[in-house]
């Protein structure tokens, strides 16, 4: 499918609750048709004695694609980074606040963060395969470093990655080369495939296309689009158009604030505060 | 005017430039004619000494003439397995944990601590084990020889692991964590493993340095003219052998040392090439 059309087919509000919460003026968004995935509520966030996110609340519909834009420096990286508890890795940092993950919460101290991160995957803005593996290697790594060592298994699983992140008729015939052999697109689909190869319900992506070329960018859009019929993706990018694009509701950040968020068709053409409007007309930021 | 005119200040540059250039150039040089000499004087006296027995047989008695130092090359080779087994683990665990864990106050006691321990002079490393371990134990041991070379090793593996796990970016951690691999999995088969190639040859240069040490030796290992199988007891070792034969009044062991430094040069050098050939990075892009 190709951008222009995939614009126009944005799904419609999704649902009058939605609408509802919107038109109230509150920041916070509650799609009651669909199942949730992600719920966060109060969610702050300190480096040191710096607040960098202040107080969000917000709901990522499962199967769909959220995009978080704003300018750089809003908190938009360390909210998605609070969703697969990776800011426990920033010393210093203090998460506060709570998020269910399809009704479970998942911070505080009492959840093991490697257990949060095997539901909720991760791809970063810069491709990181590992470079002392092979592209099968790369695919499987989490599977076998989480304790799964059967061949047959892993040679489904990898093949059944690849093929989602649509890599697979590209290395099929050459698995065993080194991953830091791929082209730069190949590589960010790799870790796509890495990501999705653990089976995780939500997938984190973090300005997944800012370091490709057009084209290789139209893929990963596409493979986005496709994903969203499994996975509930949260997609944080700075290119507008690219959140127009692949994304079904978006969440706009200002200041470490949630300014508004509403499905995208809305906050692209009828956004309520005068912020979102400036910032996705390109007035600033 | 045009700027083609070449002034007198254009061939004062242009002098000025060619004298630095030789300069800098003959200092870089002179590191290479040490290296010259060594081999030279090493070759020209040590190769007439050099023949089978050298590797296969004893050392002779007094007066007697032949006879080589197999006990001293293997010895050294014993006291180097020995030291490994204390530097690597203790330096390679050290450094991860300075890289990948620890406060930054303790981190920098460590590290501080490491790079003094690394100046120490090696005598002075001999004079501690010898109170420390020969002392109480009775007498010069392989064990002992071990003990101090594995010693000085572990300040020095600790540093260039550390430094060459720092060079892994921190992505490939972020992303082994992502997956959902425990902090210990990520660490040992993901950073560790990116960082191998730097790790081992921190290891081999760090073997390479105390093969060649004989001062600590002369405290600890003592040196022996048999056959050693015994921990316990004292043992040859190449730079001992050296060290003893050309003090000594007998122009067959003058000869003889010369070889044993030939050898263990040569050692040396084989262990730098194959750090060389280690670090050289085969899977370039396409490959």
């Amino acid at each position: 499918m190709t951008n222009p059309e995939r614009l126009a087919t944005l799904p419609p509000p999704a649902s009058q609750a939605l609408r509802d919460v919107e038109a109230a003026g509150g920041t916070s968004a509650r799609p009651a048709a669909n199942e949730l995935a992600l719920s966060v509520r109060q969610l702050s966030v300190f480096f040191g004695r710096t607040q960098v996110l202040k107080g969000v609340s917000l709901d990522a519909p499962a199967r769909a694609v959220t995009a978080i834009i704003g300018p750089s420096g809003c908190g938009k990286s360390t909210f998605l980074r609070s969703l697969n508890r990776m800011n426990d890795l920033v010393p210093g940092a203090r998460v506060e606040g709570q998020i269910r993950l399809f009704g479970q919460e998942i911070t505080g101290k009492a959840v093991e963060p490697a257990a949060v991160r095997r539901r909720v995957g991760m791809v970063f803005q810069k491709s990181n395969p590992f470079p002392t593996m092979s592209v099968a290697d790369n695919v499987t790594v989490g599977l076998r470093l989480n304790g799964q060592h059967r061949r047959a298994e892993l040679a489904e699983r990898m093949e059944q990655a690849l093929v989602m992140a649509a890599l697979w008729d590209e290395v099929k015939d050459r698995l065993h080369a080194a991953a830091t052999s791929l082209s730069g697109g190949q590589q960010q689909r790799l870790c796509i495939a890495r990501a999705l190869a653990v089976q995780p319900e939500v997938l984190l992506m973090d300005e997944p296309a800012s370091a490709l070329d057009p084209l290789a960018t139209a893929k990963i859009e596409d493979l986005i689009f496709e994903l969203k019929s499994k996975y509930t993706i949260v997609i944080v990018t700075h290119n507008m158009q690219q959140a127009a694009r692949v994304s079904d509701y978006t969440a706009f950040f200002y200041l470490g604030e949630l300014v508004e968020y509403g499905t995208t068709r809305r906050i692209f053409t009828h956004p309520v505060k005068k912020q979102t409007e400036d910032y996705v007309t390109g007035r600033f930021g | 005017m045009h700027l083609a005119t070449r002034s007198s200040f254009h061939y004062r540059r242009k002098f000025t430039n060619a004298l630095v250039q030789c300069a800098t150039c003959a200092c870089a040089l002179l590191v290479l004619a040490p290296l010259a000499l060594i081999f030279y004087h090493l070759f020209k006296s040590g190769l007439g000494a050099l023949n089978w027995d050298f590797f296969t047989q004893l050392p002779k008695p007094v007066g007697e003439a032949g006879g080589g130092m197999a006990n001293a090359i293997l010895g050294t080779l014993e006291l180097l397995a020995l030291a490994g087994l204390l530097g690597v683990p203790v330096g390679v665990l050290g450094g991860i944990f300075l890289s990948e864990y620890g406060h930054s106050r303790l981190n920098w006691c460590i590290r501080f601590a490491a790079d003094s321990l690394n100046g120490v002079p090696s005598i002075i490393w001999g004079m501690v084990v010898y109170l420390a371990v020969v002392l109480p134990s009775h007498g010069f041991s392989a064990l002992a020889g071990g003990i101090v070379l594995g010693l000085i090793m572990v300040p020095l593996i600790m540093r260039t692991t550390e430094e060459v796990l720092l060079l892994v970016p921190q992505g490939y951690r972020e992303a082994a964590l992502a997956l959902g691999i425990s902090q210990t999995r990520t660490i040992l088969r993901i950073v560790v493993r990116t960082a191998l190639k730097g790790i081992v040859t921190g290891i081999l240069l760090a073997l390479a340095r105390v093969a060649g040490e004989t001062a600590p030796l002369l405290f600890t290992a003592f040196g022996n003219r048999y056959w050693n199988h015994r921990l316990g007891d004292p043992i040859a070792a190449l730079p001992l052998q050296i060290f003893n034969y050309s003090i000594s009044p007998y122009e067959d062991w003058h000869r003889q040392a010369w070889a044993g430094a030939l050898v263990l040069l040569l050692f040396v050098a084989l262990i730098n090439v194959g750090v060389r050939v280690l670090t050289r990075d085969r899977f370039g892009p396409n490959s």
